[in-house]
């Protein structure tokens, strides 16, 4: 079965048929090209599809596609603001905080949420915070160092 | 000043960060099929029938496949083995499976349809008649009489026996020496797990005969040749094979697989562009498994705390098939490096390999090297208990002396440099060993019993990394050399784009090989630029994996530039009037010797190279060298971890306090980076030590198949780690590095384990193995503990 949602994403309206099986993570991947949110995992374990919908960091392969109808979502592509980018972004640049890349989006998107419900997160805070989300590469040292810097840097959301 | 050993950011970033990066799944192409692979659910089975013909007729199926079509088109159709041993045994791995399967995972059919969804619905409608049989998935059990035979050819489940070193020379070592301590060890079975599963896009263009093949690989011209000469038998230059941004790889995207095979095949049958991405399941049903060992270990010491002889005898699994690099890991990885860091005058290494019914075992982080120090260093301690020395004091008194090298170890090795005590030392010091010494006596004498044990652990590793030289390893069995090539290209204003074969895929190359760059040519890291991962692109390349990118891939980037710097001086020469020996190249300028203001800039020289008005006539136009770098001998980086855990003894509960790390990984190009790496592996390590276990039960099913049950680190199971280094630079190489990504899981899981065994044996429990999961503890503290 179709239905036709209506969502706003990074700030543009889209309105689409979708197959209502359709996951949200494909709906932003495929639908709208939005590749930046990755998929890493079926369990929802892995976070690498972190984004942002109606004020809350949400794994958006948890999320029907129909689900989202009405929504408001950010996604890695809509963080920086023209051009310039998020202080969180510039602080996982700056402290090293990715290496491989590919949790980064879903990294990020939950650690901007994170600061900005607890911006005097202590270490850890953050390493709690930071627990849905998987990376392999970094053994979470940087992006913990990066989030505590960009919590430091008053990264507003 | 030279960029080279600073931490200037990452070029590789903004891209990544702002979700432009593109990986394999991330492109799509118009007209784009789908495909799904229908796998075997069974780790041991006769395939008696396929019935497809339901999935053929469902809604949007444009095909589905099975070994009698493959076989049909007469290609080649197989999963080489590209090292081999005296006597291995290498059964035919096909594509898909065909009247047999032998673990879960192997496709036996595929479904290529025009949507995802329209593929995986139809999946399940092929009708696979299975008849179960028995099987077997320990390498110990495989071996046992009766054990479920998995192919024909190879009697006892055997794939190969393997030994190295002197048995009767350690056997008399053991026999005279005054004490000796023997383990039973188990290295557990890991799943690799990059967060970016692996995924191929391939494009056939029909009129040209031409594949495309977009895919996640550490070694995109491996993976090229192979399709050509076992899997596709299409002409390698018919065949482009891209790597865009690779989502970490840990070894797992060396090997070659059936997915991406098939897949471009489909490409080919259909017509059409065809997607393939693995689910995180079919990943780790299918992804080459790392570890897999018991193994049975002795050391020997005289009455001076000196060891005299080194033993053990490994049980190696390799699942239902010999993958790609897999020989090589349970013994010239392993077996090599059982002197670790010490004088060890006599060594013997067995290793009996054996099928499994489990996926493949090849190559992950570390490859070998972890198992060999994991065992080697839980040696060393219950060497120094049984010798009733300190773990530190046992190490020193054995350490191999910083006069002594070049060192020969018994086991064929020969270690170009090291110095191992300043590491130690180094180590102790951050760590305040003393004093976390006297917490664990101050916590042992607590009378109330409650308090928690410490565990304080030691692991002075040492790897083999870079192997090489090419020459070496053939004789040892691989079917590739195993140099690397660069190409730098000196565009006419004096910019450079260098063409590596080495692969990044999450290791920075882009920006550590700039730096190589800019520091030998005196030119600003942005008029660089790196390129890697096209097979249409670059020459030809090894890849990425044994931490060989900085030692291999970086020094022929450096032989290239003095091919460069050659040339440009020979014309700087001809423009200056001067002789070729007296021309010196340096910031950037090529000056005459002891006449100060006779040069010229390299921008000039080059431009000259290309206009070649006026060029020596021994001198051909252009400025561009390819080199491939054959390295002398392995690198050797080496350090001390000290792991320090916490744990209750009501409960078993075990809890990581502190991680202290000083590697030696030689000349440090971008400390960043190799921070990075460090943190990555050590990471890799404890992942190994506290919590990853892949599981199969007894009739081959993989229990630990997802996220749900398979236990990767989370950033609130581990901690800040406290890095230092050593740097005793590899004599051989020009840039004098060795490689650093491997080195922390080839540490932690020895140092972890000491760490644990430490607190059991303190309270009298036996030493246990890997992973240290509070169930194990505290079954160890209720059997033992006092």
């Amino acid at each position: 079965m179709r239905v036709t949602i209506s969502v706003e994403v990074n700030g543009t309206k889209h309105e689409r048929e979708v197959e209502t099986r359709t996951l949200l993570v494909h709906f932003l991947r495929e639908d709208l090209g939005l590749t930046g949110t990755h998929v890493g995992c079926e369990t929802s374990l892995c976070g690498a599809c972190t984004i942002h919908m109606d004020g809350l960091a949400v794994k958006s392969c948890t999320q029907l596609a129909v689900q989202a109808d009405g929504a408001k979502i950010t996604t890695i592509e809509g963080l920086a603001d023209n051009g310039n980018l998020h202080p969180m972004q510039q602080a996982f640049w700056d402290e090293h905080g990715l290496q491989c890349g590919y949790c980064t989006p879903g990294m990020i998107m939950a650690a901007t949420k994170l600061v900005e419900d607890n911006p005097q997160a202590t270490e850890r805070e953050i390493r709690e915070g930071l627990k849905g989300n998987l990376c392999r590469c970094t053994g979470y040292h940087n992006i913990v160092k990066a989030v505590a810097a960009a919590a430091k840097a008053g990264a507003p959301s | 000043m030279s960029v080279l050993g600073t931490s200037i950011k990452r070029r590789e970033d903004p891209a990544l960060i702002t979700g432009k990066g593109k990986f394999t799944d991330d492109f799509s192409v118009p007209g784009m099929l789908h495909a799904v692979m229908v796998r075997s659910p069974h780790g041991h089975a006769k395939v008696n029938n396929i019935d497809s013909s339901a999935a053929a007729q469902a809604q949007g199926v444009v095909a589905v496949f099975t070994a009698t079509e493959l076989e049909a088109t007469g290609i080649p159709g197989v999963i080489p083995t590209v090292w081999l041993l005296p006597g291995i045994k290498t059964p035919a791995h096909t594509l898909f499976a065909t009247d047999r399967v032998r673990y879960v995972g192997h496709p036996v059919a595929v479904v290529v349809a025009e949507t995802i969804h329209a593929a995986h619905d139809a999946a399940i409608l092929v009708e696979v008649d299975y008849e179960p049989l028995p099987a077997v998935v320990d390498p110990k059990a495989a071996v046992a009489d009766g054990a479920p035979q998995i192919w024909d050819e190879a009697p006892n489940n055997i794939a190969f026996d393997w030994e190295l070193g002197d048995k009767d020379a350690t056997d008399v070592a053991f026999a005279a020496a005054a004490t000796t301590a023997t383990l039973e060890l188990r290295n557990n079975r890991i799943l690799p797990h990059a967060i970016e599963p692996r995924a191929a896009l391939a494009q056939w263009d029909a009129e040209n005969g031409k594949l495309t093949l977009t895919m996640t690989s550490q070694n995109p011209h491996v993976h090229r040749l192979l399709m050509t000469i076992a899997s596709l038998g299409l002409p390698e230059h018919k065949i482009r094979v891209i790597a865009p941004e690779v989502g970490g790889g840990f070894g797992s995207k060396i090997h070659h697989y059936a997915d991406e095979a098939i897949t471009a095949w489909c490409a080919m049958q259909t017509r059409r562009p065809v997607k393939w991405t693995a689910t995180r399941s079919e990943t780790n049903m299918t992804d080459a498994h790392g570890r897999d060992h018991w193994s049975t270990a002795g050391i020997a010491i005289d009455a001076d705390g000196k060891i005299v002889g080194l033993r053990i005898d490994t049980h190696a699994a390799m699942g239902a098939y010999i993958s790609t690099f897999a020989p090589a890991v349970p013994t010239w990885l392993y077996g090599t490096l059982f002197s670790g860091q010490y004088d060890i005058p006599a060594i013997h290494v067995h290793v009996l390999a054996t099928f499994t019914n489990t996926a493949p075992v090849d190559a992950v982080r570390g490859s070998g090297r972890p198992e060999a120090a994991y065992a080697v260093e839980r040696l060393m301690d219950a060497g120094a208990a049984a010798a009733g020395l300190d773990p530190v004091e046992f190490r020193r008194r054995n350490f191999i002396q910083p006069d002594a090298f070049p060192y020969q170890t018994q086991v064929a090795l020969a270690y170009d440099s090291g110095n191992y005590l300043p590491a130690l030392e180094k180590a102790l010091a951050a760590a305040d060993y003393d004093a976390l010494r006297a917490d664990q006596a101050k916590r042992l004498a607590d009378s109330s019993g409650n308090a928690k044990l410490l565990g304080i652990g030691l692991s002075s590793y040492i790897e083999a990394c870079g192997i090489a030289p090419s020459a070496v390893v053939g004789s040892l069995g691989a079917q590739a050399g195993l140099w690397e090539s660069a190409k730098v290209r000196v565009h006419p204003s004096g910019s450079v784009t260098v063409y590596t074969g080495s692969c990044a895929h999450g290791q920075g190359h882009a920006t550590t090989f700039s730096q190589i760059v800019s520091d030998r040519l005196g030119i600003d890291v942005d008029q660089i630029d790196v390129i890697h991962g096209d097979t249409e692109e670059v020459q030809f390349g090894m890849g990425t994996y044994g931490s060989r990118s900085a030692a291999v891939g970086g020094s022929a980037i450096v032989k290239s530039l003095d091919k460069v710097i050659a040339k440009g001086k020979k014309i700087a020469a001809h423009l200056l009037e001067a002789a070729v020996d007296d021309i010196e190249f340096e910031d950037s300028e090529f000056k005459v010797k002891g006449s100060p203001g006779q040069s010229k800039a390299w921008g000039d020289v080059v431009l000259a190279a290309y206009l070649a008005h006026n060029l020596p006539e021994d001198v051909e136009p252009g400025l561009e060298e390819t080199s491939f770098y054959d390295p002398a001998n392995f690198t050797y980086p080496f350090g001390t971890h000290i792991a320090v855990v916490e744990i209750d003894r009501e409960t078993g509960e075990i809890e990581l306090l502190r991680y202290v790390a000083v590697d030696d990984c030689g000349n440090q190009i971008n400390p960043m980076i190799v921070e990075g790496q460090v943190h990555g592996g050590i990471a890799h390590g404890l992942g190994q030590a506290l919590w990853e276990e892949a599981v199969y039960d007894e009739s081959g099913q993989l229990l630990s198949g997802t996220l749900l049950d398979y236990a990767l680190p989370r950033a609130h199971q581990l901690v800040s780690f406290e890095l230092d280094h050593t740097v005793t630079p590899c004599p051989h190489n020009p840039l004098g590095v060795k490689g650093i990504g491997e080195a922390g899981a080839i540490a932690a899981p020895a140092a972890v384990a000491n760490a644990v065994s430490d607190a059991l044996i303190s309270v009298g429990a036996e030493p246990i193995d890997m992973p240290f999961t509070p169930e194990k503890i505290w079954r160890a503290l209720q059997e033992g503990g006092t």
